[in-house]
């Protein structure tokens, strides 16, 4: 149902607007932790940013391809998430106890921060995911009527 | 004294929210909601919330306006069937009774910041002070929702997952 758009602003904006927002929303996953963020506005905004280019350039432009492709990996956000905590009780802690990762030459604090950042990761996957595939079960229904 | 702006802004808030009700067209009436989001967002960075201003702002305005766009796109945009009945005798009366009740309720909660109010001395000192030593990470938010508090953070992918798997599952089925 969704089509190309038209007109050459909104496709040269796109091109010049979808990249920032991209990095904007990486910036925000990953300054997270020293700043206002963190995994789940980061995925959203990430995901924000494809959905854009999907109602720009249509889902099937070259733009959108990376988008249709993300849709297969719904659930691998909190395989991560879960999988740090996992990897926690194979150390020998808590789950989710980031201080039994077994990451060598790192102190206890060290391997907070990184169990962090992982499920901060983790949770910015899943988010990103689940808004585009929401996206494309809205949008799909139309075609499937008429095809 | 000074010009504050907070005022004006939750006027907008109350007067958007009513005119996203109120409207007859629903295209009209996602992007008043749109807008709503927009202005609880502008109060939530007011209050010192810089992390829940920036989610109300890119899902309340960004992605739930595309999100109902496309619903009313699928579906029919505008619905000229639609009437509202005058609301019940009950309601009338019963719910201004329920916000005067709640009013008088609020007046007994603690001042905005209030350094001696319950929430601000049982747990949150510790979060505060501890935040650095433990985890190397300044923003309190990201170790509280990450590290303290885990598991709860944890659950709610586990919620996104499943809204996500839902909407293929209910919306998708016709396909192959």
């Amino acid at each position: 149902m969704i089509q190309a758009h038209d007109s050459v602003i909104v496709l040269m904006l796109g091109r010049l607007l979808i990249p920032l927002v991209q990095l904007f929303g990486l910036y925000v996953l990953f300054f997270g932790q020293y700043g206002p963020g963190g995994g789940f506005v980061g995925g959203v905004i990430f995901g924000a940013s494809m959905i854009l280019s999907i109602l720009i350039f249509g889902p099937s432009a070259s733009y959108s391809k990376v988008a249709k492709k993300v849709v297969h990996g719904d659930g691998l956000g909190l395989l991560i998430f879960a999988g740090v905590g996992g990897l926690c009780l194979i150390g020998g802690g808590e789950f989710l106890n980031y201080a039994a990762l077994e990451i060598p030459g790192l102190e206890v604090a060290s391997r907070r921060y990184v169990g962090i950042m992982l499920t901060q990761i983790g949770v910015a996957v899943d988010v990103a995911v689940t808004v585009i595939s929401i996206v494309f079960s809205l949008s799909s229904n139309d075609e499937d009527s008429h095809a | 004294m000074t010009f504050s702006f907070e005022i004006p802004l939750l006027i907008l808030l109350i007067l958007t929210a009513g005119g996203a009700i109120l409207v007859k067209d629903l295209v009209p009436a996602v992007f008043i909601l749109g807008s709503y989001s927009f202005f609880l967002a502008l109060v939530w960075a007011w209050l010192g919330a810089p992390d829940v201003a920036f989610v109300e702002a890119v899902v309340g305005a960004g992605l739930a306006t595309v999100f109902f766009l496309l619903t009313l796109f699928e579906t029919a945009p505008k619905d000229t069937r639609l009437h509202r009945p005058p609301p019940p005798l009950a309601a009338l009366i019963g719910l201004p009774l329920l916000g005067f009740l709640l009013l008088y309720a609020a007046s007994d909660l603690p001042n905005f910041g209030d350094p001696a109010s319950p929430a601000s001395v049982h747990i949150s000192p510790v979060y505060l002070e501890n935040s650095m030593h433990d985890t190397l990470t300044p923003n309190v938010v990201t170790s509280v929702l990450m590290d303290y508090r885990a598991f709860d953070t944890l659950i709610e992918t586990v919620v996104i997952f499943t809204a996500g798997i839902a909407c293929v599952l209910l919306l998708r089925r016709n396909q192959a």
